[in-house]
C-alpha cells in the first residue's frame, strides 16, 4: 500500500469515528446544557463557590463571570509557577522569570498554549498537573459556556438572559470534559503513554551509562490537552515525544480527541436551536474547509518541494517515522484548524506551502471546527456575516434562525471579526520595525518573517503550535504574544456575548418564501466562500511576503 | 462606587472559589485517579515501556538511543559505531540550556526550514555519510536508494524508528562488521519489521533498540 492510500484510509477512518460520535455526543451536550437539574456534587460545587445556580444572568453578568473567573486563574497559575522554587513536588526546579510566567499564565487561560518553555526542564508535577492540567480543562469549558451562550440568543426571544456562567461551567467539566477526558487517559497510557510520578530519575541505555527521564503525569494531561483543543505539551517536542504520543494508533486517536467536541458542538447547536438541519449546515461547511485542507497540505508534503526536502527525497524533516507524511499532515491541519496548536511533527520544517496551510488555517479564525466552543461561535459570527452579505446582494433585511441581524448585530459581528487581524498585522509590523526582535529568527529570509507572522497568528487566534525556530522567550515575545493572547480570546468573547443578548432580546420574525434558508446547500457554499474571501482578502499581503514567497521560489 | 467594588470583590471571590474546587477535581482527584489505573492495569506501558536485555534496562522500546564509540580528544561529536543499526540523525537535540541542574534528555526539532542553509548541508552531509558508512566490498549504496528518514531529524529527536528501506540498506554492513552472513542479518530485520497498525495507520518501521539487542544476542550465540 502506498502511503498516499494509507492517509486517506486513515482520514476515512478518522471521519467515520466522528461521525459515529455526532449525534450521541451532540445531543447529550444538548441535554447537558439544557438540563434543569443539578447533580449532587455540582450542588456542593455551586455552594463552595457561592452561586445559586438557577439565577439566568443577562449578557453583561455573563461576561463579568467569564472575565472573573480568567482573571483569577491567570494570577493563580502566575502565582503558582513564581513559587514554584519553594514548593514541594516540583523536581527541583526553579521559579520561572515574571515575564514568562506571564506569558505562559496567560496562555493556558486562553486555551492557546503557546509554549515559551521547555516542558521537561521547566515545569514540576505540581505546576504540571494543578496549574496547566486544570486550566487546559476550564478554559475549555469557558469556551463551550460562551459558544452555548450564543447558542441559547438565537434559541431563545423576548428575553435578555443567556444562562448561568458558573452552572454552564461547572457542567461543562463535570459532564463533558472530565469523563471523555478520563476514558481518553486510560486508554492513552494503555497503548504506552506514561503516567506515574517517578519524576527525574536514570535509565540504563543500549551503549552503556545511563539517559536521564522526566516521568509524570502525562498521559491524564495529554488526553485534555487534545479534548480541550489546548495543545499544552508535557514535553517540548509535544505530540511528537513517544511518550506523549507512542504509536500510530495513539495519533490518530489524538486527531480523533481533538476534533472530537468541536464538530459535535454544531449537533448541540441544531438541537437547542430546534432545527438539526442548520446544526448540519454548519457541519457541512466545517468539513468542507477541513477536508480540504487536508487534501491540500497531504498534497504538497507528498510533493515535498523544497531545497532540503528534494535533496532529502521526501518532507520528512520534523517528522516521526510512526506516522509518516500522511497522517503528521492529518494532524497538522487539525491542529491548526481548531485552536489546539499540539504538533505530532514541526510545521517549521514542512514544505512552504505547507507551513502557510497552517498558516492560513489559524487565520480563518479557527472555525473549520475550532477550539472548543470557540469554533462554534466564530463560525455562528460568521454565519451571520454571510446572511448580511446575502441580504446586501438581494435588498433584504437580513435574517438568522429567525432572528433580524440588524445594525447593532451587524456591527458586533464585524467588531469581532477585526480584532485577530489587527492584533495580528500590528504586533507582526511592530516586531519585523523594532531591531532586536528579529534577532530571535532562526532562518532568514521570506522563512524568517513566516516565524514572526506565525507567532501572532498563532497567539492571537488561541492557537499555541510555532514554527519553533523562533525563540520566543525574550521579554519582548513573552509580553507582546502574552497580551495578544488575551486580546484575542476575550475582546471577541465580548462581542459574541454582545450579540447573544441582542439576539435574545429581540422577538423572532416568521419564516417566509423570501427567507434565505440556511440549513440548504446554497447558504453552506455562502459560508464557505465568506470565509475564505474575507480572510484571504485580510492577509494575502502578509501570506505573500511569507509562505507564498517561500513556497513559489 | 462603594457598591460596584463589594461587587466586583465578591464576583472575584466567587472566581477564586470556583477555581480552587475545580482544581481539585481535575487537578488532584482526576490525574491521581488515572494513575492508579494505569499503574494498577498496565504498570509497564506507564512507567515508559522500560526494556531489558541480559536482566539489566537498557532504555525504553519508544525511545531513540544513540549508538556511537567513545568521544575521542577533540572531537564534538562522536562517531557511530558502525556494529549497530544506526537511527535517525538527532540535529534538533540541542543543549540543556534552560536547567543546569539535570542531565535530561531533551526533545525537540530542528526547526529548520526547507530552503534552509544549515538543513541542506545537514542533509548533503547525512547522505554521503551514508554511503560511505554503509558501502562495504562488493556491495555500494546508490545515493538514489536512500530513503529519507535516513538523513532528516525527527520531530521529537528521540524517534525510536526508521524505515525499513534504511534498516534494509545497512544490512550488508551490519553483517560484515559482526561476522554473520547477510541472510541472517536480512532476517533479523524482517523479524523487526512491524507493519502498519490494522494494515493502514501510520508506517511500516523498524525499532532500532529492538533491533540491536537482537542483534546483540545473534552475535552472542554464532
Amino acid at each position: 500500500m502506498s502511503p498516499v492510500l494509507a492517509g486517506v484510509l486513515q482520514l476515512l477512518a478518522l471521519m467515520a469515528a466522528l461521525a459515529l460520535a455526532y449525534v450521541p455526543l451532540g445531543n447529550y451536550m444538548a441535554r447537558v446544557y439544557s438540563s434543569t437539574t443539578h447533580w449532587r456534587v455540582e450542588k456542593w460545587i455551586y455552594k463552595g463557590i457561592g452561586a445559586n445556580p438557577d439565577a439566568e444572568m443577562r449578557w453583561p453578568a455573563y461576561l463579568r463571570g467569564v472575565l472573573a473567573f480568567s482573571l483569577i486563574g491567570v494570577l493563580f497559575l502566575y502565582a503558582l509557577q513564581r513559587l514554584q522554587g519553594v514548593l514541594p513536588g516540583s523536581l527541583g526546579f526553579a521559579s520561572i522569570e515574571a515575564d514568562q510566567a506571564f506569558n505562559t499564565a496567560v496562555s493556558f487561560v486562553t486555551n492557546t498554549n503557546w509554549q515559551s518553555y521547555y516542558g521537561e526542564q521547566a515545569m514540576g508535577h505540581v505546576v504540571q498537573t494543578a496549574g496547566l492540567a486544570v486550566q487546559n480543562f476550564v478554559s475549555a469549558a469557558v469556551g463551550i459556556a460562551v459558544a452555548v451562550a450564543l447558542v441559547r440568543g438565537f434559541a431563545r426571544s423576548r428575553t435578555g438572559e443567556l444562562g448561568n456562567f458558573w452552572v454552564d461551567l461547572v457542567r461543562g467539566v463535570t459532564r463533558v470534559l472530565v469523563p471523555i477526558a478520563a476514558v481518553a487517559a486510560v486508554v492513552l497510557a494503555a497503548c504506552g503513554v506514561i503516567q506515574n510520578f517517578s519524576g527525574i530519575h536514570g535509565v540504563g541505555q543500549f551503549m552503556g551509562g545511563s539517559q536521564e527521564w522526566n516521568g509524570g503525569a502525562v498521559a491524564s494531561q495529554e488526553a485534555i490537552k487534545e479534548l480541550g483543543t489546548n495543545g499544552g505539551g508535557y514535553f517540548n517536542a509535544n505530540s511528537a515525544h513517544p511518550f506523549e504520543n507512542p504509536t500510530p494508533f495513539t495519533n490518530l486517536f489524538e486527531i480523533f480527541l481533538i476534533l472530537l467536541i468541536p464538530f459535535s458542538l454544531t449537533r448541540t447547536f441544531g438541537v437547542m436551536v430546534g432545527s438539526g438541519k442548520q446544526g448540519y449546515a454548519i457541519l457541512v461547511t466545517m468539513a468542507t474547509i477541513w477536508l480540504g485542507f487536508t487534501a491540500l497540505m497531504m498534497w504538497t508534503e507528498f510533493a515535498h518541494h523544497g531545497p532540503a526536502l528534494d535533496l532529502a527525497g521526501g518532507a520528512t524533516e520534523g517528522k516521526e517515522v510512526r506516522f509518516g507524511i500522511g497522517a503528521s499532515s492529518i494532524f497538522a491541519v487539525a491542529t491548526t484548524l481548531t485552536s489546539t496548536g499540539a504538533v505530532d511533527s514541526f510545521h517549521s520544517s514542512f514544505t512552504g506551502l505547507g507551513g502557510g496551510i497552517t498558516m492560513l488555517g489559524m487565520m480563518l479564525g479557527e472555525i473549520a471546527p475550532g477550539g472548543v466552543g470557540s469554533g462554534l461561535y466564530g463560525m455562528l459570527v460568521m454565519a451571520v456575516i454571510a446572511v448580511f452579505i446575502a441580504g446586501l446582494m438581494v435588498g433584504r433585511t437580513p435574517e438568522y434562525l429567525g432572528k433580524k441581524i440588524g445594525t447593532r448585530e451587524i456591527k458586533f459581528a464585524a467588531c469581532y471579526i477585526l480584532v485577530t487581524p489587527a492584533l495580528v498585522l500590528i504586533f507582526t509590523t511592530a516586531a519585523m520595525a523594532l531591531p532586536t526582535p528579529g534577532n530571535s529568527m532562526t532562518n532568514s529570509g521570506a522563512h524568517g518573517f513566516s516565524e514572526i507572522l506565525y507567532a501572532y497568528t498563532s497567539a492571537a487566534n488561541n492557537n499555541g503550535s510555532a514554527f519553533a525556530g523562533l525563540n520566543a522567550d525574550t521579554q519582548w515575545f513573552n509580553t507582546t504574544l502574552g497580551i495578544t493572547m488575551l486580546l484575542g480570546r476575550f475582546l471577541p468573547m465580548v462581542f459574541v456575548l454582545a450579540l447573544a443578548g441582542s439576539l435574545a432580546q429581540q422577538k423572532p420574525v416568521p419564516v417566509t418564501t423570501g427567507t434565505l434558508r440556511t440549513d440548504k446547500p446554497l447558504f453552506t457554499g455562502l459560508l464557505v466562500g465568506a470565509v475564505l474571501i474575507i480572510t484571504g482578502l485580510t492577509y494575502f499581503p502578509a501570506l505573500a511576503l511569507g509562505p507564498l514567497a517561500e513556497g513559489l521560489a | 462606587m462603594n457598591t460596584s467594588l463589594t461587587n466586583t470583590a465578591r464576583l472575584l471571590g466567587a472566581g477564586l472559589r470556583a477555581l480552587l474546587v475545580l482544581t481539585l477535581i481535575t487537578g488532584v482527584l482526576y490525574p491521581l485517579v488515572v494513575t492508579g489505573v494505569a499503574q494498577g492495569l498496565f504498570p509497564g506501558r506507564a512507567n515508559g515501556s522500560e526494556i531489558e536485555a541480559d536482566d539489566k534496562v537498557v532504555g525504553s522500546s519508544l525511545i531513540g538511543q544513540s549508538y556511537t564509540l567513545p568521544l575521542k580528544e577533540g572531537q564534538e561529536t562522536p562517531e557511530p559505531d558502525l556494529k549497530w543499526f544506526q537511527g535517525r540523525p538527532q540535529n534538533g537535540l540541542g543543549t540543556n540550556s534552560v536547567n543546569t541542574q539535570y542531565d535530561l534528555i531533551l526533545s525537540g526539532a530542528t526547526n529548520r526550514s526547507a530552503d534552509n542553509e544549515e538543513l541542506i548541508q545537514w542533509v548533503k552531509d547525512a547522505r554521503a555519510a551514508v554511503v560511505e558508512d554503509n558501502s562495504v566490498s562488493g556491495y555500494t549504496i546508490k545515493p538514489s536508494e536512500i530513503p529519507a528518514d535516513a538523513v532528516t531529524s525527527s520531530g521529537s529527536g528521540l524517534d525510536p524508528h526508521i524505515s525499513p528501506e534504511y534498516a534494509a540498506l545497512q544490512i550488508h554492513r551490519i553483517a560484515e562488521k559482526n561476522g554473520l552472513t547477510v541472510d541472517q542479518v536480512r532476517q533479523l530485520v524482517d523479524q523487526h519489521t512491524q507493519n502498519r497498525t490494522l494494515g493502514f495507520i501510520g508506517e511500516p518501521r523498524v525499532n532500532v533498540l529492538k533491533l540491536n539487542i537482537a542483534l546483540k544476542e545473534l552475535v552472542a550465540e554464532s
